[in-house]
């Protein structure tokens, strides 16, 4: 009872006094509790590949969101992580619970590769640079067709899960976990340095920060969520082929990434949630869906037009303000800040008479 | 096979050149990677091929629309879309990667996913150091080789040149001394974008047009101007020769080297950033702006 009480108090002081908290809780509970609600398999489907490459967007936003290292061919640790289990459970005949990590830990060494290819370039030079990692994978993976399938790829991979419902769970109860997992590093002190990093790396440097190691961490950390997204993907279609190291992929995650917002990591979540279910269900219009590849274009061009920094940070800035004094959020329709009383839209000096325990506080700004 | 290793590699290097040159005036001028850069190419091949077989002009009438009609295209876009989200590099980027996948599906849309066979501007061969030659690949050649050399002209023996050679090196000391910074980007975008139509518009007898035909120049492109250093022409100009060599020798000498010839070509690349994080002949951009 106690701790019911207690769960009850912190989710109505931290969850429920800010809209965006309250709308990302409703986002896990419907998650969640879709499959009983409503289990068509079609819509498992889809919402199954949503989750997989929402693991793909935000490990691409923690590298290019966060530490600014804009990375082209996120596709690599994607296939790499693909191919990797693929050939794994059937040449070796390990169980897909294995080689899902097996998948992950292959990546994760083409991130620290990649990284440390990486560590000399900057900006353009880099996203260019990263765009040709997985042409060359792909090259080299269609000159050994016996090895590789070709253009056919790996198939016959059993799955993790019998029914649809299973996978579904798997792929969102690993999405979650990814994800939250994500959110916490970046929001921790090492998400601080690769804040640091992306704004200025010189100054970084000055203040002790060895970048190169941590660029390549990020590389490799970012590596292994993609290559994990990737395992996850092949395991689920029972397929690994030549589309998951593809240009379009490795642009789709850059669209994911910009247009749900850079630096947040619940953006390019949100994008893919947005999407990715949006371009299916425009695919299912018969003679429409040839379209739908236009349209999905269309609509990002049309978005980024009005929100150039993306979809989440805008539609956050509207429903939340920022105490200018404590620095921090507020839901909209507060007028006082919720933690240190001063007054939101301090601007207007008529408002802040009105208030009494911001006039006493005037002074400390 | 050494002849046309030199031929092809040549032929392939001019095209490569085109492509690589515009881009780098953009990315020099404005700061734009753009994206749908080869999206212009494809959009000249397929305007020159419904003017010249649906509509029947001549080849010189329909070429000369086809590069003017996207040239002036480009600069509709590039004021609709790029220039109200030009603070935002992000958004700038994947405005351009929209654009390019908008006009690939309009293409697929009106046109239909299959090859189209285009009839060659020039017919016959021309035998040279023991190796045929088909004049289209000649024509490529010469019109590569006189787009540059224009290039030149205008970039440095006119005001205008000179107004976008300043906006490259220092673009707010440029706006300073009075250059209208915005027309000297829309002249740029103009500038790159019509050679990429004329690359487009000469090679789409020669290679397939579909409406995939803008991703493998893209990449190459993007390769060839990393490699050369970002901005600097003359680095584009021999990255292009050099990798148009490098793809040639690949496809030529080596087994299974037509799968290889990209991620050789890449390889290249990436080698020489090793070596030199700023490319052949880039400058090292001390603080971007």
């Amino acid at each position: 009872m106690y701790w019911l009480r207690r769960g009850w108090a912190e989710l109505r002081n931290e969850v429920f006094v800010l809209p965006s908290r309250t709308l990302v809780l409703i986002w896990v509970v419907a998650l969640l509790a879709l499959p009983v609600v409503y289990g068509d398999p079609y819509v498992m489907r889809i919402l199954t590949m949503t989750c997989i490459f929402a693991i793909f967007a935000a490990s691409w936003d923690l590298l290019a969101g966060y530490t600014g290292q804009v990375n082209f061919g996120h596709a690599l640790f994607f296939g790499a992580g693909a191919y990797a289990s693929a050939l794994m459970s059937l040449k070796l005949g390990l169980s897909p619970w294995v080689t899902l990590w097996a998948g992950a830990a292959v990546a994760l060494l083409f991130g620290f590769l990649a990284g440390y290819l990486c560590l000399r370039l900057r900006g353009s030079y880099l996203s260019l640079a990263t765009l040709a990692f997985p042409l060359i994978a792909l090259g080299i993976l269609f000159a050994f067709p016996d090895f590789s399938g070709g253009e056919l790829g790996v198939s016959g991979l059993r799955r993790l899960m019998v029914t649809p419902t299973g996978n579904y769970y798997v792929a969102a109860l690993s999405m979650l976990a990814v994800v939250f997992g994500l959110w916490l590093l970046a929001d921790s002190k090492f998400g601080i340095v690769l804040h640091a990093i992306r704004d200025d790396e010189v100054a970084a440097r000055a203040s002790g920060i060895n970048t190169p190691r941590y660029k390549m961490v990020v590389f490799a950390i970012s590596g292994a969520a993609a290559g994990f997204a990737g395992a996850l993907f092949a395991h689920y279609l029972r397929v690994a082929g030549p589309s998951t190291l593809e240009v379009a992929l490795s642009f789709q995650v850059v669209i994911w990434g910009i247009f749900g917002g850079l630096a947040t990591i619940y953006g390019p979540v949100t994008a893919v949630f947005i999407l990715y279910p949006l371009t299916e269900w425009l695919g299912s219009w018969g003679q429409f869906g040839e379209l739908r590849l236009l349209i999905f274009a269309i609509i990002v061009l049309l978005v980024l037009l009005f929100m150039p920094r993306g979809l989440t940070p805008f539609v956050r800035d509207k429903i939340e303000t920022q105490c200018p004094r404590c620095k921090q959020r507020n839901a909209f329709w507060k007028k006082i800040c919720r933690l240190c009383g001063a007054t939101l839209s301090g601007l207007d000096p008529k408002l802040q008479a009105q208030v009494p325990g911001a006039k006493r506080l005037v002074g400390h700004q | 096979m050494l002849q046309d290793i030199l031929v092809t590699g040549l032929v392939n290097g001019g095209v490569y050149a085109l492509l690589a040159i515009g881009f780098s005036l953009i990315f020099g001028v404005a700061r734009i990677v753009n994206i749908a850069h080869t999206a212009f190419y494809m959009l000249a091949a397929y305007c020159f091929y419904t003017l010249l077989v649906k509509t029947g002009l001549g080849f010189l009438l329909s070429a000369l629309i086809a590069v003017g009609g996207v040239t002036l295209f480009s600069v509709l876009c590039y004021r609709l879309v790029i220039e109200p989200v030009r603070e935002h590099e992000a958004a700038v980027l994947i405005a351009t990667i929209a654009l390019a996948l908008i006009f690939q599906e309009l293409m697929l849309f009106t046109f239909g996913g299959h090859f189209l066979g285009i009839p060659s501007t020039l017919e016959g061969a021309v035998r040279f150091l023991g190796v045929s030659i088909p004049y289209q690949r000649l024509l490529i050649l010469v019109v590569a080789a006189v787009m540059l050399a224009a290039v030149w002209f205008v970039l440095y023996r006119t005001r205008l040149g000179l107004a976008i050679r300043a906006t490259a090196n220092d673009l707010e000391v440029a706006n300073l001394m009075g250059m209208n910074v915005h027309r000297v980007a829309m002249a740029t975008v103009a500038i790159s974008v019509s050679l990429a139509a004329v690359a487009g518009v000469v090679v789409a007898p020669v290679f397939v047009v579909d409406p995939f035909m803008w991703l493998a120049p893209l990449v190459t492109m993007l390769a060839i101007v990393v490699l050369g250093g970002l901005g600097s022409l003359k680095g584009s100009l021999i990255g292009a020769l050099i990798i148009g060599y490098v793809e040639a020798i690949t496809v030529f000498a080596v087994p299974a080297g037509a799968y290889l010839k990209g991620a050789v070509a890449l390889l290249i690349m990436v080698i020489v950033l090793l070596v030199r994080p700023e490319g052949l002949f880039g400058v090292a951009f001390e603080e971007e702006r």
